[in-house]
C-alpha cells in the first residue's frame, strides 16, 4: 500500500514529507509501547500511535520504518518533526483513534507483522 | 576490514528525551561500513533498548561498540543500581520502571528480552550497588 492510500483511508494530514507519500509500506504496527513495537521488525514499516514524544521518532528510525501515523488528533512537537527529517520519516495525523485507524487499515489489505523469534 | 574498528558513545543519564542519540550514531557509523541493512537494524535495536534502560535505571553510562570481520560486539556498562535477579529480569513483562516511564512507551519488560532477540548472544554482568555491563554480539 502507497502512504497516499493510507492518507485517503484515514483521512488524513501530512505533517512532514509530502515528496515521500509515493512511497509503498508493507506491513504495520499499532502500539504507543515502543518496547513492543522494537519486538516486531519488517521492512518498510508503518507505525500507528498515540504516544507523542521524540522517542517515537527514534523507535521508527531503528525499526527503519518509513511512516507514522499519529492518532487521536495527536501532533508531533517541532523537535520531533526535525527528527523525522533527519530519518525521511513521513509523519501524518488523523482524528481517528487507534482502533478504527487500525482496522481500516487492515481492511483494506495492510496485514501486522510476526515476532521476530 | 582486517582490524577492529572501536566506536565510543556516553549515554546521557539526565534527559529520556535525548536517549537513543548513541544508536541513532551507531547507525549511521554502521551504514557508512556498508554492512547489511538487517544487521544494522538488529544492533541498533538492541543498543537503543540498552541506552533507553541506562537512561531509565543507571542515570546514564558508557557504550563501546567494536566491530571485526566476525562481529558486531556492543559493550554497554553503567553504574547503577544493578539487576537483582537477572532471571526474572529476562522475562517478558517484567519491569521495575516507573509509571512516568511507562507513560512515556517504555517499562513494559520487554527491553532485555528484545535485546537478547537481537544478538546473537548477550551476556549480563550486574552487581547491586556497583552496576552493570551487557555484552551483546552480532555475527556478520
Amino acid at each position: 500500500m502507497k502512504i497516499s492510500h493510507i492518507i485517503e483511508h484515514l483521512d488524513a494530514k501530512v505533517v512532514w514529507g509530502e515528496e515521500h507519500i509515493g512511497r509503498h509500506v508493507y506491513s504495520a504496527c499499532g502500539s504507543d509501547m515502543m518496547s513492543d513495537v522494537l519486538a516486531y521488525v519488517k521492512d518498510q514499516s508503518v507505525l500507528i500511535t498515540g504516544l507523542v514524544n521524540p522517542q517515537v521518532i527514534r523507535t521508527a528510525e531503528m525499526m527503519d520504518m518509513v511512516c507514522i501515523v499519529f492518532v487521536r488528533s495527536k501532533m508531533p512537537t517541532n523537535e520531533m518533526i526535525e527528527l523525522a527529517k533527519e530519518s525521511g520519516i513521513v509523519l501524518l495525523a488523523t482524528d481517528k483513534r487507534m482502533y478504527e485507524a487500525c482496522g481500516k487499515l487492515y481492511a483494506a489489505g495492510l496485514i501486522g507483522n510476526a515476532v521476530r523469534k | 576490514m582486517s582490524d577492529k574498528l572501536t566506536f565510543d558513545f556516553l549515554v546521557d543519564g539526565t534527559d529520556f528525551t535525548s536517549a537513543g542519540q548513541a544508536s541513532g550514531k551507531l547507525k549511521k557509523n554502521l551504514r557508512q561500513l556498508g554492512i547489511a541493512p538487517e544487521t544494522i537494524r538488529r544492533a541498533s535495536i538492541a543498543m537503543y533498548e540498552g541506552e533507553i534502560n541506562m537512561v531509565i535505571h543507571a542515570g546514564g553510562g558508557k557504550a563501546t561498540v567494536t566491530v571485526s570481520e566476525e562481529c558486531i560486539e556492543i559493550t554497554l556498562a553503567d553504574n547503577g543500581p544493578g539487576i537483582r535477579d537477572i532471571e526474572q529480569a529476562m522475562q517478558e513483562g517484567f519491569s521495575t520502571a516507573t509509571d512516568t516511564v511507562r507513560s512515556l512507551g517504555f517499562g513494559a519488560g520487554m527491553g532485555l528480552p528484545n535485546m537478547k532477540r537481537y544478538s546473537d548472544e548477550m551476556t549480563i554482568d550486574s552487581t547491586v550497588g556497583v552496576g552493570t555491563t551487557i555484552v551483546m554480539k552480532i555475527n556478520l
